[in-house]
């Protein structure tokens, strides 16, 4: 055990856990300036719900000892007791196994939060509470068990997925798509106008966003290593190269090349860029950023034709991203980078690792859409996941929450 | 007594006051309004979607004045506030029963 991987992957917790206020601003931007605290709180609350969780019983499914075909893991962790010297097969791995699960912990939380944003300005408090408790232990833990644990089945078929283009980013995507077709289009979408009520909040979130992906990217090395600053300067350069081609598909398509379409960009760039941060070569970074760009910048105008409110576009630049990195991953990856990794069909590596990056894909589209759907459904079907009409019109802050995000100040009094 | 109500476009105010003042304006109350007439509105485009904007930005104005003065007043605020584009707003002039200075009492013309 190495202090200064410990310490990276430390800093790079705090630095993941920082990515959710980031994403709470970025959503909170982009809805109507009566629903913005429900969206924030929905991202805060998954802060609260998803660490204890995961301290209690989610972390050890995920990355406790294999229970058997690679399925899930057992209870050994539970409580983040039991942790030995090594996790289940991170056997040549520097950081410890406690830095490694609480770091972890910050991907289940944000993974969490980022299907929130599929969900605004219509879904209950604690039904949105209830459905990521639930999508946790039968949805993430598993998928992090598989791909992440070295003992998972689709990590053992050599699946490479550097931080978490399927377990988080397809995941989120697919998931958000399964709870929007169960709780169904806002009332009024998507004639009415919906329009961000403040993009400069949701410019200075994306901001946190992609601070925070720093940690998220390098910090998936698990140590402080040659592959942690591949990660680091493939990100910022995957990232850079998506804002700049997103805003030039705006440009040629519509005119103008838009705030939010600069920050949406940037996203989109990192989401590509997760399972192949530590694995490929710079300028695949370039390139994998600009085709992320102009895919999901053209996936988010999917939704108006197909009809589902995927209300801030999650399956649009993180689902599509994800898909469009894992895919990419396949053609770019090497060796040159990370040993340990694999050569794709550019780099002289042949089609294997493209066959294995979207057999995972598909697996986890397949999987995250049907089980968030039945869990959904579960959840609409006893306690409701919507708010009434009445509610919607109001809308969430005061009708959920009893409080308002802008208010005039110096009116009212306290008491009845 | 009349009360002077000015929509005009936000750009044209620094001008609108000054003209006021030259001719001896004492005070106006100002309110960010929205609206629209022959102008309509603009579009804005966010992911891809675009919305159609009806209402735009634009300053109202009250002014009390005098009777003898109410000419000039609309006079100054026309002058001042005209572009030749369409969008350049409204002038209206309504009757002003009662006006009362709060600080002193006065009534009437005395409160101008």
């Amino acid at each position: 055990m190495q202090a200064i991987d410990t310490t990276w992957v430390l800093v790079s917790a705090a630095l993941v856990l920082f990515m959710t206020p980031g994403l709470a601003l970025f959503y909170g931007g982009m809805v109507r300036s009566k629903n913005v605290l429900a969206i924030m709180m929905n991202n805060y609350v998954a802060i609260g719900a998803v660490s204890v969780l995961w301290a209690v019983v989610a972390g050890s499914l995920a990355f406790g000892q294999d229970a058997g075909g690679g399925i899930i893991g057992n209870l050994s962790l539970a409580g983040l007791t039991g942790l030995g010297r090594h996790l289940a097969g991170f056997v040549h791995v520097g950081a410890s196994p406690m830095s490694i699960l609480v770091f972890q912990m910050m991907f289940a939380v944000i993974t969490a939060a980022l299907i929130s944003g599929g969900t605004v300005d219509r879904i209950k408090f604690t039904s949105f509470v209830v459905f990521i408790c639930i999508w946790l232990l039968v949805v993430y833990a598993p998928l992090a068990h598989w791909v992440f644990s070295p003992q998972g089945w689709l990590a053992k078929q050599g699946v490479l997925d550097f931080a978490g283009g399927t377990v988080v980013e397809i995941n989120s995507g697919f998931s958000t798509l399964a709870i929007v077709l169960v709780l169904g289009r806002r009332r009024g979408w998507s004639n009415e106008g919906m329009a961000p009520h403040s993009v400069p909040l949701s410019l200075f979130g994306v901001g946190i966003l992609w601070f925070g992906w720093f940690g998220f990217n390098a910090g998936s090395a698990l140590g402080m290593n040659g592959v942690a600053v591949s990660a680091f300067v493939n990100t910022q350069l995957a990232a850079a190269a998506a804002l700049l081609s997103w805003i030039v598909f705006e440009r040629v398509r519509e005119s103008y090349p838009t705030t939010l379409g600069a920050a949406s960009g940037a996203v989109a760039g990192m989401v590509a860029i997760t399972p192949c941060a530590g694995f490929v070569a710079p300028m695949a970074a370039v390139v994998i950023g600009l085709v992320a760009g102009v895919a999901c910048a053209m996936a988010v105008r999917m939704k108006f034709k197909l009809g589902y409110d995927d209300s801030l576009d999650v399956l649009g630049v993180h689902g599509v991203g994800g898909l469009v990195g894992m895919v990419l991953l396949g053609l770019f990856a090497t060796k040159s980078i990370d040993p340990s990794g694999a050569n794709g069909l550019f780099t002289g590596g042949g089609l294997h690792l493209l066959g294995v990056e979207c057999m995972a894909a598909v697996v986890t589209v397949a999987f995250s859409f049907a089980m968030s759907w039945l869990v959904a459904k579960a959840v609409d079907m006893t306690i409701g996941l919507r708010v009434s009409p009445e509610a919607e019109f109001t809308g969430l802050d005061l009708t959920q929450h009893a409080e308002s995000a802008y208010s005039l100040g110096g009116m009212g009094r306290i008491g009845n | 007594m009349k009360l002077v109500i000015a929509v005009v476009k936000p750009f044209r105010l620094d001008d609108v006051k000054r003209a006021l003042e030259s001719i001896g304006v004492k005070g106006m109350t100002l309110t960010e309004a929205q609206g629209f007439g022959r102008q309509r509105g603009h579009s804005e485009v966010y992911r891809g979607a675009e919305y159609t904007i009806d209402f735009v930005p634009k300053i109202r104005m009250e002014i009390a004045v005098a009777d003898e003065q109410v000419d000039e007043v609309v006079d100054a605020v026309v002058g001042a506030a005209r572009t030749g584009t369409i969008g350049d707003g409204k002038v209206w002039v309504q009757p002003l029963d009662t006006l009362v200075r709060v600080r002193t009492g006065e009534r009437g013309a005395d409160a101008l």
